[in-house]
């Protein structure tokens, strides 16, 4: 070990280039803290000094006293419990139901070739327009909407996946074969296996487009949750409970996500 | 010496692929014989039908006339009795080192302490025992050949047929892994059927050498390899006299036109 190095295999070059490396992440978040802060800090100048009007701008101080008031009415974790228990079962679901149906497009290509120009139509109608009829038919409230979530994220799963399992290398399925594989065993010890990054990247969408489904579901139905909030502070004109629900929307929207990619993580080693 | 009874044949083996836009005559009319423990090396120009050749032995190809047997069985189908190496090795990413050399196993539903013994075995006796828990991606190109060779002859086939199986690797790699597979192939006793472009790796490797004309693909000539070298290894082998003349034989055979 020559004498100059401090730790075993580390150079002092390669030191300092590490050193570099962690102040410039630093100083990225730093400003990032520092965005975040002054927008804020803008915003409750700006109303306060009535350069805007608080009365339809809201303010993050009557954002904070709305959040408090509706954390002592209780009714707060009821809109937040309603719209996460949507979403996780309306992406949750999608990202199932879809893969069990790419499962079976994969299993017969008679079926696949013969639904092809339906999930082609299917996949660009916007979903949303089938929104009242699905209400109509389960009844206005969190079935109606989770149906609603899943109707979005479901076709783009299907073609998603079943596409992954058609890239799966055919010398991979073929080594199978020559094993005497059946057509479930290549399924089990191939494809789906093979499948999982795709799987995963059909969840991180639908997260999204699942967040999409219920809010606008929410919006539709207008009986609880955090788009039911938003709706509805619209129309009464409290823009303090539309924002503070946005707020809550975009953190709890985040937080899924994050938790997506640590399964990821987990999944995907 | 009693002379063998050839472990496998074939006789007057057609093959044709039907597409949209017709027929093709992948191969035509083509009978050989294997003898147990022999290596034979197939060359031939690029779509003569070298893999579709291979295939057919694998059981996965229905001959258009002809018949493969394999010990005296007719093939209809993917057997036992033959296991296939690709040409990338194939290995499965989301699987250990051990757990891929038991995938044929477990396809066949033949896990037994007895067959996973064999195939720790294999694993340990060719210097892979440390990376039984590894993953493929942490091992060297070199080490995932013989990794998905032991996965071959874990399912203790009697011919192992070879797809281009270095064609993957770079120059040096390649032909260190040829002649580990070589004399891994010669230590466990198995008959083997190598196809490759490479002339060379073909004569050193090889028994006999077969050359098989463009498509559709026919028997041109079958070599008997025969080279004075003092060890038998392909590395050695190509050291040999009589190398040139067999490369330059091939060469001509092969009809190679440069445009
Ligand atoms: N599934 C298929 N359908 C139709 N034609 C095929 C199919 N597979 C191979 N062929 C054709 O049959 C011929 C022989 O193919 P094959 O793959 O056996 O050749 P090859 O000798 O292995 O070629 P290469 O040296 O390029 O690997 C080629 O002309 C090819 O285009
Ligand atoms: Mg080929």
């Amino acid at each position: 070990m020559s004498p100059e190095r401090s730790f075993p295999g580390i150079s002092p070059d390669h030191l300092r280039y590490l050193n570099e490396q962690k102040a410039y992440k630093n100083k990225v978040l730093l400003f990032q803290i520092l965005l975040l802060v002054a927008s804020i800090a803008f915003w409750e100048v700006a109303t306060r000094l009535h350069w805007i009007d608080p009365f339809i701008f809201s303010s993050p101080s009557r954002v904070v006293h709305t959040l408090l008031s509706m954390h002592h009415q209780g009714n707060l974790y009821y809109h937040i419990g309603i719209t996460l228990y949507e979403t996780t079962a309306g992406f949750i679901l999608g990202t199932i139901i879809g893969t069990v149906i790419a499962v079976i497009l994969w299993w017969s290509d008679f079926l696949a070739k013969v639904l092809d120009p339906y999930l082609v139509v299917l996949n660009s109608l916007p979903k949303i327009a089938l929104g009242p009829i699905i209400i109509v038919w389960f009844g206005a409230g969190a079935t109606a909407i989770i149906v609603v979530a899943l109707l979005i994220s479901v076709i783009v799963t299907i073609l998603g996946v079943y596409n992954g399992f058609a890239q799966v290398d055919p010398d991979k399925v073929k080594l199978l074969k020559t094993f005497g594989a059946t057509r479930l065993q290549v399924l089990q010890k191939v494809i789906l296996p093979a499948s999982i990054p795709t799987i995963i990247a059909a969840l991180k969408i639908n997260v999204g487009l699942s967040w999409v489904g219920v809010i606008v579901g929410e919006f539709l139905v207008s009986r609880a949750g955090l788009g039911y909030l938003i709706v509805y502070g619209g129309q009464v004109f409290r823009l303090d409970l539309v924002m503070t629900s946005v707020i809550i929307l975009s953190i709890a929207a985040a937080l899924m996500y994050q938790g997506v990619v640590y399964l990821e993580k987990l999944f995907t080693r | 010496m009693v002379r063998a009874a050839p472990l496998v044949k074939v006789e007057n083996l057609t093959i044709k692929y039907h597409t949209p836009e017709g027929e093709i005559t992948a191969l035509q009319d083509i009978s050989f014989g294997v003898m147990p423990g022999e290596f034979i090396s197939i060359v031939g120009p690029s779509g003569c039908g070298k893999s579709t050749l291979l295939n057919a032995l694998a059981g996965l190809l229905k001959p258009a006339s002809g018949k493969i047997t394999i010990m005296d069985q007719p093939v209809k189908g993917p057997t036992p009795l033959v296991g296939y190496m690709p040409q990338s090795d194939q290995l499965f990413g989301w699987r250990t080192i051990y757990k891929n050399v038991l995938l044929g196993l477990e396809v066949q539903n033949k896990l037994t302490p007895e067959t996973k013994a064999y195939a720790k075995n294999l694993l340990e006796k060719y210097g892979l025992k440390d990376f039984m828990q590894a993953r493929p991606n942490q091992l060297s190109g070199g080490m995932r050949q013989r990794v998905a060779l032991i996965r071959t002859l874990a399912i203790n086939p009697e011919i192992l047929l070879l797809d281009e199986a270095f064609s993957a690797l770079d120059y040096q790699t390649r032909l260190i892994v040829a002649d580990e597979v070589k004399q891994i192939i010669n230590e466990e006793h198995k008959t083997a059927i190598l196809v490759t472009h490479d002339i060379a790796e073909a004569i050193s490797m090889a028994d006999r050498v077969m050359v098989l004309t463009r498509r559709p693909g026919r028997i041109k000539n079958i070599h008997p390899i025969e080279l004075t070298c003092s060890v038998r290894t392909p590395i050695k082998c190509r050291e040999a006299p009589e190398f040139r003349y067999y490369f330059n034989l091939i060469w001509k055979e092969l009809d190679i036109h440069v445009a």
